[in-house]
């Protein structure tokens, strides 16, 4: 198949002038090619016998496909010349020619490899596969254009309500008879996943239907912890670099809740199929924190987190932090974790109700810090610092006696940090 | 001259020397000019016609044909307190004088922890186009600018040869002034009246653009801007910068243009092996390498000794604007 | 040997007085004291260079008295260790230089000997011969240019150095204009191991004079008075306006090049004897306790004095401090700089 124009990449054989065991001179049409810029007979470049006939009239193939042998004249029978060159056989593109899906694997390793620096760091920045991406530059090269342009649509899509077409349909059932002009699905963006997105939805449903979730929560009163934080704050950011948040205090007093409640800190693991079920406590202590990103969730973990003090804590938490925010996170920064720690307060949520994180038991949230009037054991108003704390649990591994016990002793510790101690 | 308005006047680029050099040669009597017939002839150029009439034989000075000493005794004025500006003919006499330069100005200051310092400013037409062949032609940046404790500045616009001019006469360091010999006459433009400088180190941007950075300097630069403009007519969009000064180098400017466009072409009429794109790449890739949308490409002069006396030799050692214009739409297109 | 007239026995001292004779030969001990010293420090470990002048005492005390401080120029070269003593830098100034501390005039950045002094009116120049030449014609032709009448450099090179073209061109460029510039070559006979007549087939060099149409003059080198009688006698010309002139005073290097050189792999230890019998210091001695200028214990407390004055220097200079690491990248150009400046 010729290249009959500069960007032209296929084209469709309108109709043979010629048909098998006919001659054809050199110079002669022997074929009429269509395509969307032009229609063309098509000279044969050899004096011979048409032998083979390779593509149907109305067939579209790709430029370079074969599509005839000819038989030269004083040429060996075996020895055809075809009209184009290379003897790679393209698959035709697909009927709607839009390729919005995962290319060829050979053809998108290629681009991977290929991808320039502004293109890798752009991808990596807006978490978006290259091989995902139709590449719009020389030899469809995916080029940091289009990295830029299948963000912006991810983010305008972020900001509109998904798509409710089955909610609606189920939540109501429409009059007998009538047709909606809402039948046919609503119009919006359709906006392909990111690795990242396909991975969280993955986990999220899986620990939801696997995990029955119970849910409790604590009233804690953090005055003398916050009083602790804020006396530490400034001689911790100068000597570390680092911001001193309520986290590190929290994550201390849930370790050691966890040393006194070893179930919170242990996963359900079902019968396979050469063992049985049963539940896995785990001997480290390895605290995720939840760290929510304009486009990504992700948890990395505090490793023996229960060896660490105060202050250990408020670096490795820090650390994470920063890599997380400059998507550096390795793999291993986001395995292991026992029990996951969520500072939903941060956002001014009072109450939440966080998923658990698959494989744990539990997952603790720190709700906002808010000034309220409280009434003491003798009847005096004070304004006390008042934070809640929720917790969501597997309640496959414990039950509402260990969670409680769980959430209470978290209370007393934390009411019993401070107003000042060694980090 | 014609004049255009009250605040500045038409000129070419050699006018735009001689000019500066008249201002400089009346307003400090340190001034002194020191070169192989600036005085009687007025320079090969007529750049200091009628200039020894005016300020006397002691002050534009007819020297001996002896390269080496006219920079070494232009240093030692330097030295004692004089502003000598000297001048080699031709760039590519400036070869004996290479130790004077290099060896001798460049560390005055730094080897006498200042004690003593060198302002000096040294002057020559360099490149080609002018049928020039070995010793007519040659662009010798790349030898000087790898120079610690030197100054290299190659303007291409007569507003800015007068504004550097001045800048480099005023600078308490030496500096080597390049004109584009080429640009002597070819380039004319508005000058603005009375005495100003403008800083060494800063780049200026011809033309602004998103899809591709060019840096150029000397006459290839309106070469690009040409290019550029016909690639405008056919909605690409080239940000054309004028490096103007070589060292210090505008790596601000450079910096930001490349975030901005992804994509860097360098165009220099020099040699391209360890040319000033060479070092270009080098800070770029090391400083931007994550803006990067394509490997940075260098169009320059091919790597052989000179460009030819006879005219194919000579046009197949320059580029065109032409040849500009196809590099810089393939990188828009990468 | 000295400018004893042999008819009268009297000493023709071209106007010197008895201190001024006494402060000649002072700076030859000096001169030697301070050179040794190199030499013994670099024995010790100290320092990992020396670069001695030997022989040259006679030529830069007398050449020194004929300088005007405070108003003359001098441009030397790396072996005038003397010189520049003799017209102002002091013993502890030259030991900076030795010892490469930071309070050296060049911050020790540069090798020893390489004195610079804008208080002196000594001009920095580097270990290239005849790279200084030009510089000095420049400085001649800026004092001429200002019309500073009474002002004049000196400049100083080796016999090697009068092969480089530089050296063409700066007397060239010097006589062409008759600036205030004296062209003193301190013919040592040694170009490091090249001797004398695989330099030059004419081996006195003051009769390039004539080719250049200025005055020319050969003297003793070996003799301080004669010395300074041909050194002050072109610097007054060229002060008046009379032009440049070129003076060769012969000597002989008696030690090898520097502390990196071996001289027994090109001359003999018994040529270098033989000529040390015409050694300047011992022989301006005799001079002077021979005239009545000084007897053997003023000698013996000068030398003391200059063995103390040496001793002083050289703790003094140790005892200071080597420049800094961030001291390499100041004074590259005028102000704070980066390789690359926005």
């Amino acid at each position: 198949m010729p290249q009959l124009g500069e960007t032209v990449t296929e084209g469709t054989v309108a109709q043979w002038l010629k048909t098998v065991g006919d001659n054809v001179d050199k110079y002669e049409d022997f074929v009429e090619v269509s395509t969307d810029k032009v229609n063309a007979g098509v000279p044969s470049p050899v004096t011979g016998t048409i032998r083979e006939l390779l593509v149907k009239e109305g067939e579209t193939v790709a430029t370079g496909t074969p599509i005839a042998v000819i038989e030269e004249v004083g040429s060996a029978p075996a020895g055809g010349a075809t009209p184009a060159a290379p003897p790679e056989t393209v698959k035709p593109p697909s009927p709607n020619g839009a390729k919005t899906a995962v290319q060829e694997s050979g053809q998108a390793e290629n681009a991977l490899r290929g991808a320039s620096p502004a293109v890798r760091r752009l991808a990596r920045e807006h978490q978006i596969d290259i091989r995902a991406i139709r590449g719009t530059g020389a030899n469809g090269r995916v080029t940091a254009d289009d990295i830029l342009a299948a963000a912006r649509t991810l983010v305008v899509t972020q900001s509109v309500a998904p798509p409710t077409v089955a909610a609606a349909s189920a939540m109501a059932a429409p009059p007998s008879g009538a047709t909606s002009t809402y039948a046919q699905p609503l119009p919006g963006t359709f906006v392909p996943l990111t690795q990242a997105r396909r991975i969280i939805a993955e986990r999220m449903v899986e620990s939801r239907h696997t995990a029955p979730h119970a849910w409790s929560m604590v009233e804690v009163d953090v005055t003398d912890v916050w009083q602790w934080r804020l006396r530490e704050k400034d001689r911790f950011e100068r000597e570390t670099g680092y911001k001193l948040t309520l986290l590190p205090f929290f994550i201390r007093a849930v370790v050691q809740s966890l040393a006194a409640f070893p179930l919170m800190n242990a996963r359900f693991s079902p019968s396979t199929g050469s063992a049985q079920a049963g539940i896995l406590v785990n001997d480290e202590v390895n605290i995720g924190v939840a760290i929510g990103l304009p486009t990504n969730l992700v948890v990395p973990v505090i490793k023996h987190a229960d060896k660490l003090s105060i202050k250990g804590i408020a670096v490795a938490a820090g650390e994470l932090i920063e890599k997380a925010r400059k998507a550096k996170l390795a793999v291993d920064d986001l395995a292991g974790g026992t029990f996951t720690v969520n500072n939903n307060g941060a956002n001014g949520s009072w109450a939440s109700a966080p998923i658990i994180n698959a494989g744990q038991a539990g997952i603790v949230t720190m709700e906002a810090v808010v000034k309220q009037l409280v009434v003491g054991d003798d009847d005096t108003l004070a304004i006390r610092r008042i934070m809640n704390s929720c917790l969501s649990l597997d309640h496959r591994v414990v039950d509402g006696y260990v969670a409680s016990g769980f959430l209470a002793d978290l209370k007393r510790r934390l009411e019993a940090m401070g107003p000042q101690g060694e980090l | 001259m014609a004049v255009v308005s009250a605040n500045s006047t038409v000129m070419n680029n050699v006018e735009a020397v001689r000019a500066t050099l008249y201002e400089a040669m009346k307003s400090d009597e340190r001034t002194v000019i020191l070169g192989e017939d600036v005085g009687a002839r007025g320079n090969v150029f007529l750049i200091t016609k009628d200039f020894i009439g005016e300020f006397g034989p002691e002050r534009v000075i007819d020297t001996p044909i002896a390269e080496a000493s006219i920079v070494g005794i232009a240093v030692g004025m330097a030295m004692e307190g004089l502003r000598p500006i000297a001048e080699i003919q031709f760039a590519d006499f400036i070869y004996p004088s290479f130790n004077q330069i290099v060896g001798e100005a460049a560390k005055i200051r730094y080897r006498s922890n200042g004690e003593y310092t060198c302002p000096l400013v040294i002057r020559t037409p360099y490149g080609g186009g002018v049928r020039g062949a070995l010793s007519h032609s040659v662009s010798v940046e790349a030898l000087f600018y790898h120079v610690p404790g030197l100054k290299i500045v190659a303007p291409s616009f007569p507003a800015d040869v007068k504004g550097l001019l001045n800048a480099s006469i005023d600078d308490p360091d030496p500096v080597l002034f390049l004109e584009h010999k080429k640009t002597y006459r070819l380039i004319k433009g508005e000058v603005p009246n009375g005495h100003y400088t403008i800083p060494l180190g800063k780049a200026n941007v011809l033309k602004e653009g998103t899809q591709l950075s060019v840096i150029s300097y000397g006459l290839y630069v309106h070469w690009a801007l040409d290019a550029a403009r016909q690639l405008q007519e056919d909605g690409l969009s080239v940000e054309v910068i004028d490096l103007r000064s070589i060292r210090p180098m505008d790596k601000t400017t450079i910096l930001g243009s490349v975030e901005k466009t992804r994509k860097l072409l360098i165009i220099h009429e020099d040699n391209k092996f360890g040319g000033i794109g060479a070092e270009i790449s080098a800070m770029v890739a090391e400083e931007a390498l994550f803006h990067l949308d394509a490997p940075i490409r260098r169009l320059c002069g091919p790597d052989v000794p000179a460009m030819g006396y006879a005219l194919p030799l000579e046009e197949e050692f320059m580029s065109s604007p032409a040849e500009m214009a196809e590099t810089m739409r393939e990188m828009v297109k990468f | 040997m000295a400018s004893t007239d042999l008819a009268t026995g009297t000493l023709e001292r071209h106007g010197l007085s008895d201190e001024q004779l006494r402060a000649i030969f002072r700076n030859m001990l000096l001169q030697r004291q301070l050179d040794n010293r190199g030499f013994q420090l670099n024995r010790q470990g100290k320092v990992p260079f020396a670069l001695g002048s030997e022989g040259h005492e006679a030529l830069q005390a007398g050449a020194a008295m004929a300088f005007n401080r405070g108003r003359d120029i001098l441009a030397p070269y790396y072996r005038d260790l003397g010189l520049c003593l003799g017209i102002g830098l002091s013993p502890y100034e030259i030991m900076l230089s030795i010892f490469a501390r930071a309070p050296d005039h060049n911050g020790g950045r540069q090798f020893p000997n390489h004195y610079s002094s804008k208080a002196a009116g000594l001009m920095s120049f580097s270990s290239i011969l005849a790279a200084h030449l030009p510089h000095a014609v420049g400085a001649a032709y800026a004092i001429k240019y200002r019309g500073e009448i009474g002002r004049a450099v000196l400049a100083t090179c080796g016999d090697g150095t009068t092969s480089e073209g530089e050296w063409h061109e700066s007397m060239n460029f010097a006589a062409v204009h008759r600036l205030p510039f004296v062209m003193l070559v301190e013919n040592n006979e040694w170009a490091i191991s090249t001797p004398l007549d695989k330099q030059m087939a004419e081996p006195e060099i003051w009769k390039r004079a004539e080719g250049y149409g200025i005055p020319g003059r050969r003297f003793n080198g070996f003799d301080p008075i004669a010395t300074y009688a041909a050194v002050k006698e072109a610097m007054d010309r060229a002060r008046d306006g009379g032009g440049p002139t070129l003076i060769e005073g012969t000597c002989y290097r008696y030690l090898a090049h520097s502390t990196d050189d071996n001289d027994m792999t090109y001359r003999t230890r018994e040529a270098v004897l033989e000529r040390r019998k015409q050694d300047p210091v011992p022989a301006f001695e005799e001079v002077l306790v021979e005239h009545g200028i000084m007897n053997a214990q003023d000698v013996a407390e000068m030398r003391k004095s200059v063995l103390r004055e040496t001793n002083e220097a050289t703790d003094a200079a140790e005892a200071q401090p080597y420049p800094k690491p961030a001291d390499l990248y100041a004074q590259v150009y005028e102000g704070a700089w980066q390789p690359w400046q926005s």
